[in-house]
C-alpha cells in the first residue's frame, strides 16, 4: 500500500486550506420594502415580487 | 447514456412521474396557482403548455386528447372554456414561476406556479381566504370571551369569601 513518506507540516496544511472558504450570498434590495432579499425570489419580508403581492405574510400579534 | 433525453426524473419511476405531472397540471388548471418545489415547477411547464395548446385548438379531438391526460372532467372544461381563450395570441410562456425560498424540513426550494392572466382570480381567492380567516378568528375570540364570562361568575364568589384572610393569588 502506498503510504506517505513524510509528515505534512502545519504550514503546508494551512496553505492548502487557504482557498477553502465560503462566499457570501449576493443580495438585492426589495423595491417595495427596501429590505435586503435574495435576487430572483419573492421578498420574504413583504411578500412582493415584481410590483405585486405574491404571498401574504402573517402579521405577528 | 442520458444524451438528448430531455426532462428530469424527479426520483420517480415512469408511472409515478407521469401521475405526479398529471396531478400537478390538473391542479394548476383548476386552481390557477399552486405551490410546489422549483424542480417540479420546471418539469411541469412543457406539459401545461401542451395542454393549453390543445385548448387553443378547441376541436373535439383536442378535447379528447386533453381529457386523456388531465385527471378530471372539470379541468378539461376549464381549460377549453376559460384558460385557453385567455391566452389569446401568446405563443407559449403561459406560466410564471416565482421562487419563494427554501422549505425548512429538507431545504427544497419552493415556488409558486401561476397561469399568466390569472392575477385577478388569484387576488380574489386570497381575499376570500383572508376574509374567512378573519371570520374564524373573530368567532374564536367570541367563544373564548363567552367561556371566560361563564367561568368568571362561578369562580369569583369563592375567592372573595376566603380571599381576605389568605390573600388573592389570581
Amino acid at each position: 500500500m502506498a503510504n506517505p513518506k513524510r509528515r505534512h507540516s502545519k504550514a503546508r496544511t494551512a496553505s492548502r486550506r487557504a482557498h477553502d472558504y465560503l462566499t457570501a450570498r449576493s443580495l438585492s434590495e426589495c423595491p417595495n420594502c427596501h429590505e435586503q432579499k435574495l435576487p430572483h425570489r419573492a421578498c420574504p419580508k413583504c411578500g412582493y415580487y415584481k410590483g405585486r403581492e405574491v404571498l401574504a405574510i402573517k402579521e405577528k400579534e | 447514456m442520458r444524451h438528448l433525453k430531455a426532462g428530469k426524473k424527479l426520483g420517480r419511476n415512469t408511472s409515478h412521474r407521469r401521475a405526479l405531472l398529471r396531478n400537478l397540471v390538473t391542479s394548476l388548471i383548476l386552481d390557477e396557482r399552486i405551490q410546489t418545489t422549483e424542480p417540479k415547477a420546471k418539469a411541469m411547464r412543457p406539459h401545461v403548455e401542451k395542454m393549453i395548446t390543445l385548448g387553443k385548438r378547441g376541436d373535439v379531438a383536442a378535447r379528447r386528447l386533453a381529457a386523456s391526460y388531465l385527471m378530471t372532467r372539470a379541468a378539461v372544461d376549464k381549460l377549453f372554456d376559460t384558460v385557453a381563450p385567455r391566452m389569446g395570441d401568446r405563443n407559449g410562456g403561459y406560466l410564471r414561476i416565482i421562487r419563494t425560498g427554501w422549505r425548512k424540513g429538507d431545504g427544497a426550494e419552493k415556488a409558486f406556479v401561476e397561469l399568466i392572466g390569472s392575477e385577478k382570480a388569484i387576488a380574489e381567492k386570497q381575499h376570500k381566504r383572508a376574509e374567512a380567516r378573519a371570520k374564524r378568528r373573530e368567532e374564536a375570540k367570541k367563544a373564548m370571551e363567552e367561556a371566560e364570562a361563564q367561568a368568571a361568575p362561578e369562580a369569583s364568589p369563592e375567592p372573595e369569601s376566603k380571599g381576605e384572610s389568605k390573600g388573592d393569588k389570581e
